[in-house]
């Protein structure tokens, strides 16, 4: 690679964030300041989530298609939530909430910002660490502290908390409206703590990709995992502020007595509750605030994952850069004026509704744009099929399949029928969640080589990404069907509903799915043990660059130095992917090489 | 690097002094923190607009004693706004002592701010039977967010106080720059400019019209 001898004046101006490599176990390791070992740290914490969370999402499958079988050991577990191995509906609603809290914060928020964006970022602008490496560290630890005080939501008296992952009010702000106490408490606490890791790390992304870039990495030139991780920082930034604050309010509600989110008149278990004035309105507004950009949290970086290694293994330059960069400035802005769509049924004027409509539909312009141009980007490349390119690809194909179904739910009249239905269900599964994994699963398989030092297995991960597709599918295209009958969704149980009981198939449908999910869930053990495994005893992989990549990352030795580039500060030359090059002497050209290095002496080819 | 690809580099296009976006890592960390604070603050107020709307709102306050004792403090915490420009300025021109001097006088302003605060609360507590949960003049709301929002800004004013004192500290002894202490003074305006919207949304527009 090419490099530059550190300036005084460049000294001066990236010390600051550099730190002298750690001797102990527990400063390497645990308390660790660098961003590769966070990024690890969040890496794991995500994957304890992930299995906890389908662990949980197991329970809930099985209470639908059985609800009176005992299951052995859960009676032990919880003999208050299911006597004698049977899940009571409180349970039922308790597992579902802890699942997609697990899931929305402690997977899709932290893996791919915080694991993949720690660890990744600051290689690729070309600096040694993150801005403020101290504060990188409070934010995992504050991240890690909020999943714990989540998971002791499970054994405390009353158990977990029932009210959703959205916490909607007056369930989660009365404390007389569930059986449960101190559950809640923690949840809000949880969520609380979390958004301060999140502000923190917001911040730190900002100011790292736009204090630390490396000589001649003008923004245009970033690659667009570090436009995604960028904007999803923006996003994270102004977003968390606002659920903070609501969380704060919810949580005086709960123990201080005041009333924001609790209307006058409010009956629980024919007990007038005494409070008035408030309006659980009022949260979803809050909430959704935030809610939406979450969306955009998680999702974006496996836009810029997927961008990548399209690119990479395609041998092609991304198609249309700038207009991919624009895209996901659009998304990032749009997604905070349109929260109002969750709200449709609240009681919200047709008047606000259709402008929260259309701004919706809006979405849909860069969001096609984006699929357009991985399809460009694609299209005749001499495409290498390796896992990390399979897993984007199915990315794009679960994008488009989950997009296309938040076009109905868009539509104030026709979200007033799918609202709370599988059809919903469907939509943000395939979407925020199975997508924003499937960019999980391209990137680690993409750079565990470069984080480890060993390449995972290209056949188990081979296996592994056939059978999640398929299995992903098998599991929430029914859904759609069960949401047109229209079958609600977060009933533990339908009873006495001849549409859904009687002809419609929908107890054979949930059966489909309940099969298709633990099947999927036993494939994702094969994924768990390609890791382990890998990590141990997967090949190593001793090259700089093994994918002929071309952006910084593959430019530092592998497994990298403490400081990243080993004293020296990168000169970068040229855009992001520079594929498939005429007259070059490789098919490719990285971000350090300058136009010798690419060409030869004497050439006078290139831009 | 080599000078011929000097020219290969996008130049910017900024023709000013100096880049706005050239700032060090602290200052710009600072500001994006402003921001994201100023989202939570707003939320709250909007918060508070909502439940106005929504509600019967009581308007208790009178001029004596209230908007008095509650223009007071805004004095002081303007005030202390002043001091810290005097404390920024000093910093730069390397007026170690003076700069100090006026660090702690901001602080000290500071906490005048919280006592006075402090003090009104216990007042409206004990004498006017006001609380988060419950008040004599109307909706439960109006204390509510009384309490949460001013509560929440004093505990940025407590919390500004003990990082001006740090600064101070680690600015006197040589281990910090000027730069940090114009960093705090960032934070300290900002708390200073949220309390100017406090003050006359939760103040000014709850006053009673005799």
């Amino acid at each position: 690679m090419t490099e530059v001898q550190v300036s005084p004046e460049v000294a001066e101006y990236t010390e600051v964030h550099r730190h002298p490599e750690p001797k102990s176990f527990l400063s390497k390791w645990i308390f660790s300041v660098d961003h590769k070992v966070i990024g690890i740290q969040y890496l794991l914490l995500a994957i304890v989530a992930v299995f906890v969370g389908m662990g949980l999402s197991l329970l809930v499958r099985l209470r639908l298609i059985m609800p009176e079988t005992p299951i052995p050991l859960l009676g032990a577990l919880f003999p208050v939530g299911a006597p004698d191995g049977v899940m009571t509906p409180e349970f039922y609603l308790a597992m579902l909430t802890m699942h997609g809290t697990v899931m929305v914060f402690m997977v899709l928020t932290t893996a791919p910002q915080g694991g993949f964006g720690n660890y990744i970022l600051p290689i690729q602008i070309g600096a040694a660490d993150m801005a403020f490496p101290r504060l990188n560290m409070l934010s995992f630890w504050c991240t890690f502290v909020s999943f714990l005080l989540l998971m002791a939501a499970f054994f405390v008296e009353g158990g977990a908390p029932m009210s959703g992952w959205t916490g909607y009010p007056p369930l989660s702000a009365v404390p007389e409206a569930t059986v449960q106490g101190i559950g809640q408490d923690l949840w809000i606490a949880s969520i609380a703590v979390f958004c301060i890791a999140s502000l923190l790390a917001a911040l730190n992304f900002i100011v790292t990709t736009l204090d630390l870039r490396a000589k001649g990495l003008t923004m245009m030139r970033l690659p667009l995992t570090c436009w995604t991780w960028f904007v999803t920082a923006i996003l994270g930034l102004l977003a968390f502020g606002v659920l903070l604050a609501a969380g704060v309010l919810l949580l005086l509600d709960r123990n201080v007595g005041t009333s924001f989110f609790v209307p006058a008149g409010l009956v629980v278990s024919d007990k007038v509750i005494d409070h008035s004035g408030g309006s659980p309105i009022l949260w979803q507004h809050l909430f959704w605030f935030f809610g939406h950009p979450e969306v955009y949290i998680a999702i974006l970086p496996g836009m810029g994952v997927t961008s990548h290694i399209l690119a990479t293994f395609a041998r092609r330059t991304v198609f249309g850069y700038k207009a991919m960069v624009y895209a996901i400035a659009a998304i990032g802005i749009l997604g905070f004026v349109v929260w109002g769509h969750h709200m449709f049924v609240s009681g919200m004027s047709p008047y606000s509704a259709f402008v929260f409509s259309i701004l919706t539909m809006c979405i849909g312009v860069p969001s096609a744009i984006k699929t357009f141009n991985w399809i460009g980007t694609m299209w005749g490349g001499k495409i290498r099929f390796t896992s990390p390119m399979l897993y984007s690809i199915g990315f794009v194909s679960l994008f488009v399949s989950g997009g296309l179904s938040g076009i109905f739910l868009g539509q104030p009249t026709v979200d007033l029928y799918f609202h709370d239905t599988y059809f919903v269900v469907a939509h943000f599964h395939l979407i925020m969640g199975v997508a924003a994994i499937f960019g999980m699963f391209a990137g680690l398989t993409f750079w565990f080589p470069k984080m480890f030092g060993r390449f995972m297995d290209e056949r188990l991960s081979k296996i592994h990404f056939w059978l999640t597709f398929t299995g992903v599918y098998a599991i929430f295209g029914p859904m759609h069907y069960l949401g047109m009958l229209p079958h609600p969704r977060r009933y533990a149980e339908i009873t006495g509903v001849d549409y859904l009981t009687a002809t419609s198939g929908a107890a054979d449908l949930h059966l489909f799915i309940t099969v298709s999910a633990i099947l999927t869930m036993l494939v994702q053990f094969v994924f768990l043990y390609n890791f382990v495994y890998s990590l141990i005893k997967g090949r190593t992989c001793t090259e700089d660059n093994p994918w002929e990549a071309t952006t910084l990352e593959w430019a530092i030795s592998t497994p990298p130095p403490h400081d990243n580039f080993a004293g020296k500060v990168p000169h970068v030359y040229r855009g992001p992917y520079d594929f498939s090059l005429s007259g070059a002497k490789r098919d490719f050209a990285m971000q350090c090489n300058d136009d010798k290095a690419v060409y030869g002496p004497g050439s006078a080819a290139g831009d | 690097m080599s000078e011929g690809h000097a020219a290969t580099m996008a130049e910017p296009t900024w023709q000013g002094g100096g880049s706005p976006f050239a700032v060090g890592h602290k200052k710009l960390g600072m500001w994006l923190f402003i921001v994201s604070d100023t989202l939570t603050f707003s939320a709250l107020l909007l918060a508070y607009s909502f439940a106005r709307a929504a509600n019967d709102w009581p308007t208790p306050f009178h001029f004596m004693p209230s908007i008095v004792f509650s223009t007071v403090m805004t004095l002081v915490l303007l005030t202390s706004s002043l001091t810290m420009v005097y404390a920024v300025s000093a910093a730069h021109h390397d007026a170690r002592r003076k700069a100090v001097k006026y660090l702690l006088l901001t602080g000290a302003l500071g906490l005048i701010f919280v006592i006075l605060h402090s003090y009104e609360w216990i007042h409206l507590m004990r004498d006017e039977g006001m609380y988060p949960w419950s008040n004599p003049y109307g909706t439960p709301l109006f204390g509510a967010t009384f309490f949460g929002i001013t509560g929440l800004h004093m505990f940025h004013v407590l919390t500004g106080v003990i990082y001006l004192v740090v600064v101070a500290r680690g600015y006197w002894r040589g281990k910090w720059l000027p730069e940090d202490v114009e960093v705090a003074g960032l934070y300290w305006h900002f708390v200073d400019l949220v309390w100017m919207f406090v003050f006359p949304m939760i103040y000014l527009l709850s006053t009673a019209v005799d």
